[in-house]
């Protein structure tokens, strides 16, 4: 069981890193957009490795269907070039390089640093629902609201700054 | 399964996220990268969801998500409201506030 779960992480894990890295060096947005679908599937299918069910649904049905939908629309309104565009990076973009791995190699240490060889809980209790939703609509109420109005605010928002005068 | 092996999953996505950031010019791109950002920081709360067993984690990633919803919204028409008045979202061309 054990074995397979590990089996799986790699596997996924594995997909998830190439997919970002090709987000993140396509000459093509739509191909970028296609890309990010593939890591977005991959951190839903690690959620349910978590026995994080409905994160996992609330990702797949959030992320891959409406953020996408959003940035390849965003794609189409811009006239992106639809196709290879060697415009899509900076001149100094070799800068990022240097600072990803500085930063990587600082999150590591810490990380190795303290967790070691810790190991996840196995006989953890399976997260429900239920116990989702009970938190969110009792001690964390007053966060929900805040966040309807963050969303609601950005919609208005959104509409806005988008429509024609 | 290790505590580590998902932390450090979600640090590669992260850097390779905050790489995209510094290294991409045209808008959409960027935000592309920012939602890999916030998808290592979910990995990253659920992970710690198991390993604490308790439902905080998953609690906070779903309002992440929701938080995540709302800016690609509101990234986007700003991107979209750029072009129409520039005709590009190069984000080097804009530099009106530059001293």
């Amino acid at each position: 069981m054990l074995i397979a779960q590990n089996i799986g992480f790699a596997i996924i894990a594995a997909v998830m890193i190439v997919g970002a890295i090709r987000v993140v060096t396509t000459n093509n947005v739509v191909h970028g957009a296609l890309w990010l679908v593939v890591v977005l599937a991959g951190a839903a299918a690690q959620y349910i490795l978590l026995a994080a069910e409905f994160v996992a649904v609330t990702q797949v049905l959030v992320y891959i269907g409406a953020v996408m939908v959003l940035f390849l629309f965003g794609t189409m309104l811009t006239r992106s070039r639809i196709g290879r565009d060697s415009g899509l990076n900076n001149t100094y973009w070799k800068l990022g390089i240097p600072v990803a791995l500085a930063l990587f190699a600082a999150m590591a240490i810490a990380l190795i640093d303290s967790f070691g060889s810790e190991k996840m809980p196995s006989d953890g209790a399976i997260v429900s629902t239920q116990q989702i939703s009970d938190q969110i609509f009792g001690p964390y109420l007053l966060p929900f609201w805040a966040l309807s109005f963050v969303l609601l605010a950005a919609v208005i928002g959104a509409i806005v700054l988008a429509r024609k005068d | 399964m290790f505590v580590n092996q998902f932390l450090i999953l979600a640090a590669v996505l992260f850097c390779i996220g905050v790489y995209g950031v510094i290294a991409r010019k045209n808008g959409v791109m960027v935000l592309m990268a920012i939602e890999l950002i916030l998808n290592a920081v979910n990995l990253n709360l659920v992970a710690f969801s198991m390993r604490n067993g308790s439902v905080d984690g998953q609690t906070f990633a779903l309002f992440v998500i929701a938080v995540a919803a709302a800016e690609v919204g509101v990234g986007l028409s700003l991107v979209l409201l750029i072009y129409r008045n520039r005709r590009t979202i190069s984000l080097d061309d804009l530099s009106e506030m530059k001293g």
